[in-house]
């Protein structure tokens, strides 16, 4: 299980990172491990208003959906255009090629109400059943 | 608490992702992943633990009577070493379960059915048996028989030298008696992947020792254990249906496209009046597939449209690994069966899908 030690996670398994106020955001390794095989991925459109919390998109696997939530609440500014047609980058790699949106965030602070590196494994400890 | 299959501990030692399916704890996938998995077996061959399937025998000098008002396939044509793959139905023409029956001789014929219904399949079987009065015995094997599944192009080259008779001799939907690496198999040219293959009955205790048999031998043809996520999508991509899905007490054969095994000119069967009827006075919904024009994966339940008007739902939907695009089978109404395009509702957008023949693959 791959844990970066620098970003931000969500309790559904997204992660972020900041750099001032953007937000770059993606779902972590073990989401993607418990997911499996990605096949599809639905992003919003460049200058969409996005809220902390609300889905943004959707990851799919052969046999499952999911929804992919927003660490911040801000407007998309850029989205990885790659994705849709190489939804395997997210299994590849969740951190780096994997990323989904870019969030010119309100209020960037509101990182700072999610878990760090150490929280997260911990929480997919208990949350592993 | 699950019931685990004799091959569980194998499952975990390979690292299986584990699901409850049915009441059994059954690998979904294992790591190499579902993608890969159903593609190994469209080109080289996959193994199966289907160690959860139910196996009924039915014995008796009226087994064949019998087996002609239970189901509604004609099972007088069958010969011994024949496969036949058959429904039984409730008196209001829904579907209690479709199954295989195997003709082990005159008077004895083993079925092979689901997991999810093998219990309401068993009760079922002994009530028509009684209510009739044939002289027979419906007895659960299931204890007994442990099920491997050899599935894919290359599965006769590697079952064929652990096998002690000459494979070629077993036919398609047929089967033969025989052994497989030393161990009694019933060898049978059946299948759920639409793969040449076969299914192997074994005595449950030796499932095991088949299995690590088999893996062993097809080393050298790139055989990789096989989840339940592929052999889901493996059996839509040839649309065939899955109880529960495609059949239920409330779907008939005619409308899931099973009037084929459906003989309504063999004597009376369970089911058959009320499927006599719906044939004469037109079915009304039809199960067809649809092909996804548009991205999105159409999944079951998703609302299928003509225009704007809901005409059925996705009674099974996934991403076809083979041909990298979204596909279903819909319980649609017959009026819209025939309509080129339809469209199927996908996250809250209408999305363009064609109605094509089945198989997709």
């Amino acid at each position: 299980m791959d844990i970066s030690e620098d970003l931000r996670y969500t309790e559904d398994h997204e992660w972020a990172m900041a750099d001032d106020d953007l937000c770059t955001v993606g779902i972590t390794d073990h989401a993607q491990e418990v997911l499996g095989d990605i096949v599809f991925v639905e992003l919003p459109a460049v200058g969409t208003r996005v809220e902390a919390g609300k889905a943004f998109g959707v990851v799919e696997s052969v046999k499952a959906v999911s929804d992919v939530y927003a660490p911040v609440s801000g407007v998309v500014e850029e989205i990885n255009e790659e994705l849709p047609d190489n939804p395997e980058k997210i299994n590849t790699s969740p951190y780096d090629d994997g990323w989904m949106i870019k969030i010119r965030a309100d209020n960037i602070a509101q990182l700072d109400d999610l878990m760090d590196a150490e929280e997260y494994e911990e929480y997919i400890e208990n949350d592993d059943d | 608490m699950l019931k685990k299959t004799p091959l569980n501990e194998i499952h975990r030692q390979l690292n299986a992702k584990m699901v409850p399916f049915a009441g059994w704890e059954m690998p979904v996938t294992y790591p190499t992943g579902v993608i890969t998995e159903h593609l190994t077996v469209r080109k080289n061959a996959g193994l199966f633990d289907v160690c959860h399937m139910g196996q009924i025998l039915v014995e008796g000098k009226d087994a064949l009577d019998y087996i002609q008002r239970l189901t509604t396939n004609d099972a007088s044509t069958l010969v011994p070493g024949q496969v036949q793959y058959t429904l039984v139905c409730y008196p209001e023409g829904g579907v209690v379960d479709d199954m295989t029956v195997y003709k082990l001789g005159a008077e004895r014929y083993l079925f092979c059915v689901n997991a999810s219904r093998c219990d309401d399949d068993f009760t079922w079987m002994r009530s028509i048996a009684g209510k009739y009065g044939f002289s027979c015995t419906v007895e659960n094997l299931s204890s007994s028989y442990g099920l491997l599944a050899l599935q894919g192009p290359k599965a006769a080259a590697i079952l064929a030298p652990l096998a002690n008779i000459p494979l070629e001799t077993i036919k398609t939907f047929h089967f033969a008696p025989g052994k497989v690496a030393g161990i009694e198999t019933l060898i049978s040219r059946t299948g759920y992947t639409g793969e040449d293959g076969f299914e192997l009955y074994v005595p449950r205790g030796k499932s095991a020792e088949v299995w690590q048999a088999l893996m062993e031998a097809g080393k050298a043809h790139q055989l990789l254990p096989i989840g339940l996520g592929a052999r889901d999508t493996l059996r839509l991509e040839k649309k065939y249906s899955l109880y529960g899905h495609e059949l239920n007490d409330t779907i008939t054969p005619l409308e899931a496209g099973l009037g084929w095994v459906t003989k309504l000119d063999k004597p009376d069967f369970v089911g058959k009046a009320v499927l006599a009827q719906m044939k004469q006075e037109g079915v009304p919904r039809r199960s067809i597939c649809l092909k996804m024009q548009e991205s999105g994966i159409p999944r079951e339940g998703y609302e299928v449209f003509d225009g704007d008007r809901k005409v059925g739902i996705v009674t099974s939907g996934t991403m076809s690994p083979s041909l990298k695009q979204g596909i279903a089978i819909a319980l649609v109404e017959s009026s819209a069966a025939k309509a080129g395009m339809l469209s199927i509702d996908i996250h809250g957008r209408h999305r363009a899908a064609a109605v094509v023949k089945p198989p997709f693959v």
